[in-house]
């Protein structure tokens, strides 16, 4: 393996931006702003190099990097490498296009980030940490270190949605702190459990391990098959937490409506995508057997979650609830997909990750653009948007007919292929779950027409409409929202090695 | 003793001691004979630099072969030395802060408490280099008597004077409990000697005996739970923790817990570990009241972190906050595991950095206002932007937050739980639930400190002790959080501590 730091540098690139804020004085409003975007920059750009070139065919294995960090003492009775943990960066197709949907979601989110109105110093620090901590979780190549950035992103988030955010701001930061604690909690637990009987906690070998290949004589301890589920059931309520599985939400409602829209977006768009990204990589990656015997109850959850979501947000009056609520139903269709058990579901769930990552960034986006006109988002006190900012109004409408699925946007796709996934294996089942999908329709138009036509309440009529600074990051997620929707070969190609790998693991 | 057989010993692997011992004696003489008029000053940064002398000797003795003089009374094993770095460099922290502390009433005492202090160390010192009950208890009783006296130097507060008196009464309660279970295992060995006690019990196969035997055992253990603030005896903690002077109440927190999990393993893993225990498949006497210890951390997390959440004055949070993490050190050793002595060297490393650093932080807001109440800590952020962050450092690693040297720490702690066969799955799920608990409380300072309006808008600056500690304890925190590496290279030179006996 020949020395690469360009993982390293895609990571760590923001810890630039933290670098230089801490010397511009806090009251340079336009130049921290100006510094924090650009901060994002280098990541994404990097991110975007090694995507295309992925797509040329290059071997993403020739970026691993592995350095020795941290032995916790070597004992002469174990083998040399036992309880090794080396600081290992490593991608795949998954991965990488986790990475880029991360890397441009934080450069869009620092352009909304305009929005923030005080302290935007502390602000940009800890957003780029935050960065920093999300590209980490998808570049870590063993558990400890997916942990250890899982959570570095804990931290900020406490942090700005306990002063960035809205009226019940602590309370919201609270609710999220202690949630993700437990969840994290129990992940560290398994995390440390397996370190301990097996001596290594790099993903590729724990994987070989536990399905019995050649290293499975290098553990030190037995894994009996009780435990195997114990593990299994205990990483299904950690990144349940955090996706989340309904009745596990309840902290996530809040984060929606507290936190500032900027900050949401990448909430929405990545943050709960590590539960389903942990889910399919660890979930299914290391204990396939026991992800089989569950498939038809994590299907029943993804109906379920599907469902509450979609009838729940019905009867919102709030426009961020109704798409908090629509976050759980969308979710609902990763596990779904994931429930299904073949090619067409575990290619439909990911799709759905990286799906409604633009999509609910894309729509709370338009939400703090809305907030920062008109000072509200309550249903009622938005309608006849249409006539005041006509273009926000069209985008609104665009972001929500991608959320329900229309052909031709990245929405339709993820839900036909996860739910062509589950009627193969589970027609009763799926059949059920579509009339989520006609709720799904039945919400947004009901909560977007409500907004866009009827009649124009107060304060709603004199706004203006969409600046430019605002559109460019609109514009940039509707492209790409069609593009996977027109041609998703751009995502199915990367994924098609890591679904193979899933796949082969499930015994199919 | 002819002069000759005392000359034989190789009285240099004593120096740290003696350097310590030295100084102590010195500076009761030089307060004697000052005049009261004069700054005791001067007197701190003396003591200081002693500290550092005997850091300097003992990194020195690092590769000296394991040594036992005056009659396997004191022995200089890899136990010792990586112990007794840990007790001074805390002792030398804690005496940089105390050089700044001016309490309300203003410092009378100060020569005291720095020859006291020194006193206290020495003792804990003697205790970690022990291979006899005999001076293990000297050892034990110096390091107590001196702290009593340092918890009530205070002498016009009346809050001060209440902790002294509780203090002397739980841990005089507490030392017959031990010296009880002490005395048990004398009558059934016959030896004070730690290495002759192993080689009788090892023999021991009478039930009854073994009874009385397990019976010492939970006697000391709850003894001992005095000096580690842990259940059964932890009541004293809040009080003592509230009431002492804010340097003592470090001390307290950091360098006698480190010296009480001291006389724990030096104690438990010398004399039971070789014991045999009654019951169908003999067994170490050790293992066999591994339940007992189990409990007893279990107990100590919970009583720690619940009770925290309720607690407004900051001192008295930070007493249930080092109950909470004496918790997580047993946990360590209730594992038994071949990790056990090595996580918990580096639980007790990490705890001193980040708990001294938190205490030095304490000290400076609270000497400003004069008040403890939580509220000080409001808008903290906005007064001295810097040491808000500094604290935050300090919180996050209690909390055991990655990136932090609490983190690994407590990752270690519960590899030594997994890593044994059967596993303590139920003790680690206990620690990993607390410490979600006790996110409650640390990130409550931290809304205190970063969203909450100052409660006076005045900056202030923080005094040249203080400063010192905190950039220490920050570095260490934050070094030994990212780059562990670097500790854990060094603790492979004592070779896990596998010479206790030899």
């Amino acid at each position: 393996m020949h020395d690469t730091y360009f993982l390293s540098l895609l990571v760590f690139s923001p810890l630039l931006g933290i670098g230089l804020l801490a010397f511009v004085p806090k009251t340079q409003e336009q130049t921290i702003k100006l510094l924090g975007f650009l901060a994002t920059l280098p990541s994404l750009l990097l991110a975007l190099f090694a995507f295309s070139q992925y797509l040329r065919g290059y071997d993403l294995s020739r970026l691993s990097e592995k350095h020795a960090w941290l032995q916790f003492g070597k004992y002469s009775f174990l083998p040399d490498s036992a309880y090794a943990i080396p600081y290992e960066l490593t991608v795949d197709g998954f991965a990488l296009v986790m990475i880029v949907l991360t890397a441009l979601l934080a450069t869009l989110a620092a352009i909304a980030s305009i929005h923030i109105k005080k302290e935007w110093k502390g602000y940009f620090m800890l957003f780029l940490l935050l960065e920093i901590g999300m590209l980490g979780v998808f570049a870590a190549g063993n558990l400890f270190l997916f942990f250890l950035f899982f959570e570095i992103t804990l931290v900020p988030m406490f942090f700005l949605i306990g002063k960035w955010g809205y009226f019940e701001k602590e309370k919201a930061a609270y609710s999220y702190l202690l949630y993700n604690g437990i969840g994290s909690a129990i992940l560290l637990l398994v995390i440390l459990i397996l370190f301990a009987r097996t001596g290594t906690s790099n993903i590729a070998a724990l994987q070989d391990m536990l399905r019995g290949g050649e290293e499975a004589s290098q553990m030190l301890a037995p894994i009996s098959n009780d435990l195997r589920y114990g593990l299994f059931i205990a990483l299904l309520i950690a990144f349940g937490v955090k996706l989340p599985i309904v009745p596990l939400h309840s902290w996530m409602l809040r984060v929606h409506v507290q936190a500032p829209p900027s900050i949401v977006m990448l909430h929405s768009g990545v943050l709960l995508k590590i539960g389903a990204f942990g889910l399919i990589r660890f979930g299914m990656g290391l204990f396939p057997e026991q992800f089989e015997r569950f498939a038809t109850f994590i299907a029943i959850l993804g109906v379920v979650n599907l469902l509450y979501g979609a009838f729940l947000a019905f009867v919102q009056e709030d426009f961020k609830m109704v798409l908090a609520y629509s976050s759980i139903s969308h979710m609902g269709i990763v596990l779904i997909g994931l429930g299904a058990l073949n090619e067409a579901g575990i290619q439909g769930a990911i799709f759905q990750v990286v799906s409604h990552g633009l999509i609910s960034a894309l729509l709370f986006l338009l939400v703090s653009i809305m907030y920062e006109r008109v000072q509200t988002t309550m249903l009622d006190r938005l309608g006849g948007l249409a006539k005041a900012m006509p273009l926000a109004a069209g985008f609104l409408l665009a972001g929500a007919m991608a959320s329900l699925g229309l052909p031709g946007m990245s929405g339709f796709i993820s839900e036909f292929t996860a739910f062509l996934g589950l009627f193969k294996t589970n027609p009763a089942l799926a059949a059920v779950g579509t009339l989520g999908i006609i709720m799904t329709a039945v919400y947004l138009l009901r909560a977007v027409l409500n907004m866009t036509y009827g009649a124009t309440a107060r304060g709603v009529a004199e706004v203006a409409d969409i600046r430019t600074v605002e559109l460019v990051p609109v514009l940039v997620l509707i492209g790409c929202i069609v593009l996977i929707g027109v041609y998703p070969q751009l995502l199915a190609e990367p994924l098609a090695a890591t679904i193979q790998t899933m796949m082969n693991g499930l015994g199919g | 003793m002819t002069w000759e057989t005392l000359m034989h010993y190789k009285w240099g692997v004593m120096a740290p001691e003696f350097i310590i011992l030295g100084v102590a004696t010195a500076l009761s003489l030089i307060d004697l004979f000052m005049p009261n008029r004069q700054s005791r000053r001067p007197l701190g940064w003396v003591a200081v630099a002693g500290v550092i002398v005997a850091i300097v000797s003992l990194v020195g003795l690092l590769s000296v072969d394991t040594t036992s003089i005056l009659h396997d009374t004191f022995r200089l094993d890899a136990f010792g030395k990586a112990f007794k770095l840990l007790l001074l460099a805390g002792a030398a922290l804690v005496l940089l802060l105390s050089l700044d502390y001016r309490p309300k009433e203003g410092m009378k005492y100060e020569g005291e408490f720095y020859y006291l202090f020194l006193t206290a160390l020495l003792g804990a010192m003697v205790m970690t280099s022990s291979g006899d009950l005999i001076t293990l208890f000297v050892g034990l009783e110096l390091l107590s008597i001196s702290s009593y006296i340092l918890a009530g130097l205070r002498k016009t507060n009346s809050l001060s004077n209440e902790s002294a008196m509780k203090y002397v009464i739980n841990g005089g309660i507490s030392t017959a409990i031990t010296l009880f279970g002490m005395s048990y295992v004398f009558g059934l060995s016959g030896s004070t000697n730690l290495k002759k006690i192993a080689m009788q019990l090892s023999t021991l196969q009478d039930s009854g005996h073994q009874y009385v035997l397990a019976l010492a055992f939970l006697l000391m253990l709850v003894g001992l739970s005095f000096k580690l603030a842990s259940a059964p005896f932890h009541m004293w903690a809040p009080d003592v923790y509230q009431g002492a002077p804010t340097p003592v109440t470090a001390f307290l927190s950091v360098v006698s817990k480190t010296a009480g999990f001291v006389i724990v393993l030096r104690l438990f893993i010398s004399i039971f570990a070789a014991a045999l225990s009654q019951g169908n498949e003999p067994s170490s006497m050790l293992l066999s009241m591994q339940d007992y210890i189990a409990f007893l951390a279990g107990a100590t997390m919970i009583i720690g972190n619940t009770v925290a959440l309720k607690q407004r004055n900051v001192k008295r949070l930070f007493a249930y906050s080092s109950i909470a993490h004496a918790g997580y050190l047993l946990v360590g050793f209730a594992s038994l595991s071949f990790v056990m002595v090595d996580s918990m060297w580096f639980y007790l490393a990490a705890y001193l950095f980040m708990n001294l650093g938190a205490f030095a932080i304490l000290q400076t807001v609270t000497d400003q206002s004069g008040s403890e109440d939580i509220s000080q800590f409001a808008g903290l952020y906005r007064r001295n932007p810097l040491l808000a962050i500094m604290m935050g450092v300090f919180l996050l690693s209690l909390a055991g937050i990655p990136g932090t040297a609490g983190f690994i720490g407590k990752a270690h702690i519960f590899l030594g739980a997994f890593a044994t066969e059967p596993a303590h799955y139920v003790l680690a799920a206990v620690m990993i639930a607390t410490t979600v608990v006790s996110y409650v409380y640390y990130f409550g300072l931290f809304t205190q400190i970063f969203f909450r309006p100052a409660a006076h808008h005045e900056s202030f600056s923080v005094p040249i002790g203080a400063t010192i500690v905190i950039a220490v304890c920050a570095l260490g925190t934050l070094l030994f959080g990212i780059m562990p590496g670097w500790l854990y290279t060094f603790l492979d030179k004592f070779h896990h501590f596998s010479d206790f006996l030899r």
